[in-house]
């Protein structure tokens, strides 16, 4: 019996839950890790693509964020679970398309996992470490509680880490935002199996949104975009920074940059607002 | 007999004049650098005026980029050589003894930001000033117990703060900016908006009482040059701006290419929802003080009313009787409602957006009160029957002027509230706790205010969403802006 010729997967974007060409029908090559080899083409993302992921962000967000604190810990958790079982097409990305050896591949599935389980188990938790009872002088009921920014655009680091991006993603959608990632260049084919990790957690569609692409055509697009709440920088350009702190002026959009513990209550804090409500006491 | 029985017996209440012999204004007011009160390098002054009668009350030093570099080398020295050596205990104390000391002088100051400012002193006397105290007293406690704020993460001071804070609670927002960034050891640069720079200097008078350490504490006086100086000094860690989104956007690019820490507290056209389920006297009330208290020059004004249909004729009826008794006039005097709008510069601009207003077809209401000719007194005033796309409804105003709109649901309301860039605040009426909870979770703004308006508190955070800024000033949040978090 002759070998069968081998079925490989497209990979495609991953927009409101489905997963589009690109519109521009561009795309760039991704080669076997340090070869001239293909491995696969991957969409070249255009600010069309871009602005329909930020559409469907939107309107997945508010849903999103009126789920429980307990159901999100339960669809991060699936994240989890979803990733396990997809343990061997990781490896298969990250050593073949990045260049890790097994055992490090292995190591960045494991952060990954990490990284959902970790942020499954604050969801339904730091709204207590981070809200207060105010007690201020007069017949009032004061208290600050957290509410999610809204539509977070994710620039991943430079340098690509599985680990991290999935920490960036969780802590953003946890405390109920939507989000639209740019993947880094090196590693943006593990957006294949990630994708379908999201597709089959049972999160609502539009909640995450994975695009590849050029970041230098697409950038500006996301300072100037106004139903961006907040822009996450996790590179190391400075004037890049600079650039996009700049644009973000024109709607006010939060700006994170790079945070220090990746798996932390200050990173999931950075995608928040804190509201105050007062409510008098008396007949 | 009989014309006695008809005549109508006008209760008018007989003139309260506050006197104005407690405060002592010296007619030259200079720089407040490195712990002595100094001449600006440029030699310049420019007059402040008194808004409810247009005369001159003293000159202010007009302070320059040069002014404002001594002013960062005097915090940076301070904050190296001093500040940042004491305790938080030590901090604290200083705090504490600047809050009596605020206190004891509680009302001259009040006067001096009525006379400066223009806003009645009843406010400037039971809101403004206790509330200086109370932030200075809030603040001072927290000094020594900063380990608290942040469990399990290793805290620093920035290093020098700039501030730089708006006309219209000119000692409040010096109070909610000052306290929070010694209590955190860091020292300030701060200006004061260049029509309400009285207060400010005669705070930095208790603070050379209290023996401030020289150079904690810098009072640059001037204009946005003034302002800019300080924006774009290398040498300052943060800036902390309360004003207009437009000046906060201009501030936001200045410093996007820096380090610096930046936190926003800007402008609001925030909404105010009454349900036909509210107390209705109490809700009349509410809407009167969320956007007439202070002559409405306030971020968080309740500037947006909008009425459950099935009130909503019979509430505008009881809000115009209102208005009716509310008295415009002579900040000075203790019954005064409503007092001067600060300067002449916001007088014209608020007067151009009423005739815009007009202009744009708006039914337009002020009752048939008297007003004071000399100086720059404006009616309280609404734009009944508006759309969200009236302009009125969604340019902040900053001034007496409310839009009034109505909705039949609940989703109505809150789709409408939500319908602006800003996100500063909001009120809700109802007696009915499941929608108050409801509406308050799903309104996009900062602050919600239940059954009430306008209510500030040390302890209570407060910043907005969107368009309004980001940074919480106020409660443990405000802690925040201030410290290096590791």
């Amino acid at each position: 019996m002759s070998e069968l010729i081998k079925i490989s997967k497209t990979i495609k974007l991953f927009i409101g839950g489905e997963f589009p060409r690109t519109e521009s029908g561009r795309s760039h090559p991704v080669y076997l890790s340090k070869s001239k080899n293909l491995y696969a083409y991957l969409c070249k993302a255009s600010r069309k693509d871009l602005r329909n992921a930020v559409t469907a962000a939107q309107e997945a967000q508010k849903g999103w964020a009126s789920r429980s604190a307990y159901n999100r810990t339960q669809i991060l958790y699936r994240m989890a679970e979803m990733t396990e079982g997809k343990r061997e097409e990781f490896i298969e990305v990250l050593t073949k398309t990045v260049g890790y050896t097994k055992i490090a591949a292995n190591k960045a599935v494991d952060e990954a996992v990490d990284a959902f389980v970790y942020y499954a188990g604050f969801a339904d938790k730091y709204q207590q470490l981070i809200g207060s009872v105010n007690p201020v002088s007069g017949p009032h009921h004061n208290f600050t509680s957290s509410e999610p920014v809204g539509v977070v655009a994710l620039i991943c680091n430079s340098k690509f880490n599985l680990g991290n991006m999935v920490a960036q993603i969780s802590a953003i959608i946890a405390s109920g935002n939507s989000v639209v990632v740019i993947m880094a260049d090196d590693g943006a084919a593990t957006l294949a199996p990630l994708s379908e990790v999201f597709a089959t957690s049972d999160l609502p569609k539009g909640v995450v949104n994975l695009l590849t692409g050029d970041l230098n055509e697409l950038y500006s697009h996301l300072g100037t975009h106004m139903e961006i709440n907040s822009l996450s920088y996790q590179g190391t350009n400075k004037k890049l920074l600079g650039e996009l702190k700049e644009m973000a002026a024109g709607n006010m959009k939060r700006v994170v940059t790079p945070v220090n513990e990746p798996l932390s209550l200050d990173h999931l804090v950075s995608y928040v607002e804190y509201k105050t409500v007062w409510h008098p006491i008396g007949n | 007999m009989q014309d006695h029985q008809n005549k109508i017996i006008n209760f008018e209440y007989a003139p309260s004049i506050e006197s104005i012999d407690i405060v002592n204004i010296q007619p030259k007011n200079k720089l407040f650098i490195d712990g002595k009160f100094v001449e600006p390098t440029s030699k310049k002054y420019f007059a402040s005026i008194n808004p409810a009668t247009g005369e001159t009350l003293a000159q202010i030093a007009d302070a320059n980029a040069k002014d404002v570099d001594l002013a960062v080398k005097a915090a940076r020295k301070a904050y190296t050589k001093t500040w940042s050596k004491l305790s938080g205990k030590e901090r604290g104390r200083y705090l504490f003894r600047i809050a009596r000391m605020i206190q004891e002088r509680a009302r001259e100051l009040a006067v001096l930001e009525t006379l400066d400012n223009g806003k009645p002193i009843k406010e400037s006397r039971d809101i403004d000033i206790p509330l200086v105290a109370a932030h200075f007293f809030y603040y001072a406690g927290w000094a020594d117990k900063l380990d608290y704020a942040v469990p399990g993460k290793e805290i620093k001071s920035l290093g020098v703060v700039g501030q730089i804070i708006p006309w219209n609670f000119p000692l409040l927002m010096a109070a909610w900016k000052i306290a929070p960034a010694l209590a955190c050891g860091n020292t300030v640069v701060l200006k004061p908006a260049e029509t309400t720079s009285l207060s400010c200097l005669l705070l930095a008078q208790i603070f050379q009482d209290a023996g401030l350490p020289d150079g904690v504490v810098n009072i640059v006086t001037g204009a946005g040059e003034t302002g800019a100086a300080i924006v774009n000094h290398p040498d300052i860690n943060k800036i902390a701006f309360t004003g207009s989104t437009d000046v906060g956007r201009i501030i936001q690019k200045a410093v996007a290419h820096t380090d610096k820490k930046l936190t926003l507290e800007l402008g609001g056209k925030s909404a105010h929802i009454i349900y036909e389920d509210a107390a209705i006297e109490q809700a009349v009330e509410g809407v009167i003080n969320g956007i007439y208290f202070n002559q409405g020059h306030v971020c968080c004004a309740g500037s947006r009313l909008l009425l459950e249909e099935s009130i909503a004729e019979m509430f505008v009826g009881k809000l115009k009787s209102r208005m009716e008794k509310l008295r415009v006039g002579n900040p000075l005097d203790k019954n005064t409602d409503i007092g001067a709008i600060n300067s002449a510069g916001e007088y014209g601009k608020i007067k151009k957006l009423i005739e815009s207003g007009i202009a744009e077809g708006g039914e337009y209401f002020e009752p048939s009160i008297q007003i004071p000719t000399k100086g720059y007194f404006q009616k309280p005033c609404f734009f009944n029957k508006v759309s969200s796309a009236f302009s009125l409804s969604r340019v902040e105003v900053f001034g007496p002027v409310l839009t009034i709109s109505t909705f039949r649901t609940a989703q109505e309301a809150i789709m409408k509230a939500n319908d602006t860039q800003y996100g500063l605040a909001a009120g809700v009426w109802s007696e009915k706790g499941s929608k108050i909870h409801k509406t308050a979770a799903a309104l996009k703004a900062g602050v919600i205010w239940a059954n009430t308006y306008n209510k500030f508190d040390p302890s209570s955070p407060f910043g907005g969403f969107n368009e309004s800024g980001f940074g919480r000033e106020g409660g443990r949040h405000g802690l925040f802006p201030y410290l290096s978090i590791k």
